[in-house]
């Protein structure tokens, strides 16, 4: 195994985090903010608590979730895109290097800078309500999971973009919408019968419901079935990554 | 001399049909430049991104130093550097971290003291701190070496090292590629610069329409190849090439003020003493004499000329 070379893939991915540390800092925090001004404090006192949590806590899990997803499938996505973009990907082409080997170097910096962002928002979040983690060990998993499957999809989708438009294409109109209607902001329960089962098609609805779980012993689904399907979204992306491995799928010609 | 790089047969159709590569076998000695010659389109980027691990052979072989570039990947390419024609760079990425990245890559421990002296040797030391952005076209070609050299490679592929490069630069990537050879790295270059294959090349290889035509010593090449020219000037020009003449393989030239005897400087009787007699029984007068061998761009027209044909 090439470990130099992962190592040499992560820290130069990291590196160009922390060239730019203050964006990556200070949007999560001041966009979090926001969120807490318009639905912790204006809506939300309306709003009467959810379960027993208050409406701004409730939406703390969601949001992290939220901003994680989109954080790991855009960072990983623009890792690898951006090379092949630039012609610079030759040289990982020829270099020692396993494709396995690209891949925990990309994916594993993608999944890092989310995760950071996650803490980054709970830490920020705590300072606008009280944050109560009812199983740390569970939320520490779904939120490692979380960041390490939708890096994977970020570095899926990477691969396939043939141009900066298909890149932002699959984030833009499949994953925001379904994070959204995933329950970031309300419990399933809270909607119509005939939408709730129409939700449950909706996978995001099950990593969210786990990871509130976590928070508040909250959940809409069972949490044995969250973990199910963050494993099996897992498992897929991983299939995805070995075909392009075995392909050399718009990689190598 | 030993061959450090073995290709055999190697094959490259693409997906739409079109064979880029139709069964090329060369082999490349330690220690040698060998310049590979074709017109655009002939296979040559193909060959070398091949060897290099940037497309996959669809037929054929290749070894580096024994090492199979499909089955033993990480041994063959830990062998080899390579320069590609467009140059490729991280933008904002400063010009020691991308050596550093390079060797990085590699999974060669940090040696900084190697990576300076690459750096010295490119002239590029004094831009350690710089932006790939902020530096000159001449510059960026230095750093793709520089990155190419980062881990200590034995053989070097430069593909069009010098394409849309001036020509006092042209001459400074000549002396570096003069320098590594020294320095015993094998150099495989491509280009469409008969003089730069000339200048540089032990041997020339010429590729055409995805086959190699041929692969000789540059000085033999030109040997075999090279006919020479005597050109005859004369005190008053002529019309039309005396009768006298008829039987030599001459052509007028500077409007009748010249001509020009093509031969074979080979061959055991070359004719010019008989030429020279005869031309004084024909009452020519000369001005001056002057022999020219035809260039590799002579013998490289013609043998992509003789392969369309």
């Amino acid at each position: 195994m090439n470990a130099g070379a992962i190592w040499a893939i992560y820290r130069y991915e990291m590196g160009r985090f922390f060239r730019t540390l203050a964006q990556s800092f200070i949007s999560p925090v001041i966009s979090t903010s926001l969120y807490f001004v318009v639905f912790g404090a204006a809506i939300g006192s309306r709003i009467d608590e959810v379960e027993g949590v208050s409406y701004g806590a409730f939406i703390v899990p969601g949001l992290i979730m939220l901003t994680v997803m989109t954080q790991a499938i855009s960072n990983a996505s623009f890792a690898i895109y951006f090379p092949k973009f630039i012609g610079t990907i030759y040289e990982v082409l020829s270099a020692p290097v396993s494709f396995l080997e690209v891949v925990v170097g990309y994916v594993g910096a993608a999944a890092t800078k989310s995760l950071f962002i996650g803490v980054v928002i709970m830490v920020t979040a705590s300072f606008f309500v009280e944050l109560r983690i009812a199983h740390p060990v569970p939320m520490v998993l779904f939120l490692l999971l979380t960041c390490v499957s939708f890096a994977l999809m970020g570095f899926i989708i990477g691969i396939w973009a043939k141009n900066f438009e298909q890149l932002q294409l699959v984030p833009l109109l499949i994953v925001t919408p379904l994070v959204f209607l995933g329950g970031s902001f309300y419990s399933i329960s809270m909607l119509p019968a005939a939408w709730q089962t129409v939700a449950l098609f909706n996978p995001v609805v099950y990593l969210i419901s786990g990871f509130r779980w976590s928070f508040y012993g909250l959940a809409d689904v069972p949490v044995a079935v969250s973990l199910a399907a963050i494993a099996g979204f897992l498992a897929l992306c991983l299939a995805a990554v070995w075909w392009i491995f075995r392909t050399g799928w718009r990689i190598r010609s | 001399m030993t061959a450090i790089l073995e290709i055999e047969d190697l094959r490259k159709t693409y997906e739409r049909g079109f064979e880029a590569l139709k069964g090329v076998t060369l082999a490349a000695r330690a220690g040698e430049i060998l310049a590979l010659l074709g017109p655009n389109g002939a296979g040559k980027t193909t060959l070398i991104s091949t060897v290099c691990g940037l497309t996959v052979p669809t037929g054929g072989r290749a070894r580096v130093a024994g090492h199979d570039i499909l089955r033993d990947y990480r041994s063959a390419r830990a062998l080899i550097g390579l320069v590609p024609q467009e140059i490729a760079l991280e933008p904002f990425q400063k010009v020691w971290d991308a050596v550093r990245f390079s060797r990085g890559l590699f999974g060669l421990p940090r040696d900084d003291a190697h990576l300076e002296s690459v750096l010295r040797q490119l002239s590029l030391w004094d831009k350690r701190g710089a932006q790939t952005r902020e530096l000159s076209g001449g510059m960026k070609r230095r750093v793709m070496i520089a990155k190419a050299l980062a881990h200590e490679p034995r053989v070097l592929f430069l593909d069009e090292p010098t394409a849309g490069v001036d020509v006092e630069l042209r001459r400074g990537m000549w002396e570096t590629v003069e320098r590594l050879k020294a320095d015993g790295v094998t150099i495989i270059l491509t280009t469409h610069y008969l003089e730069e294959a000339e200048a540089l090349a032990d041997r020339v290889g010429v590729i055409n329409r995805g086959e190699l035509l041929l692969v000789e010593e540059t000085g033999a090449l030109m040997d075999r190849m090279g006919r020479k020219e005597l050109v005859i000037e004369l005190h008053e020009p002529v019309a039309a090439i005396p009768a006298a003449l008829a039987g030599y393989d001459l052509d007028l030239a500077q409007d009748g003020a010249a001509l020009v005897y093509c031969y074979d400087r080979r061959a055991e009787r070359t004719g010019i003493t008989r030429l020279l007699a005869d031309l004084q029984a024909a009452g020519l007068a000369l001005r001056d004499l002057s022999t020219r061998q035809s260039s590799l761009e002579d013998i490289f027209v013609g043998l992509v000329q003789e392969d369309a044909a």
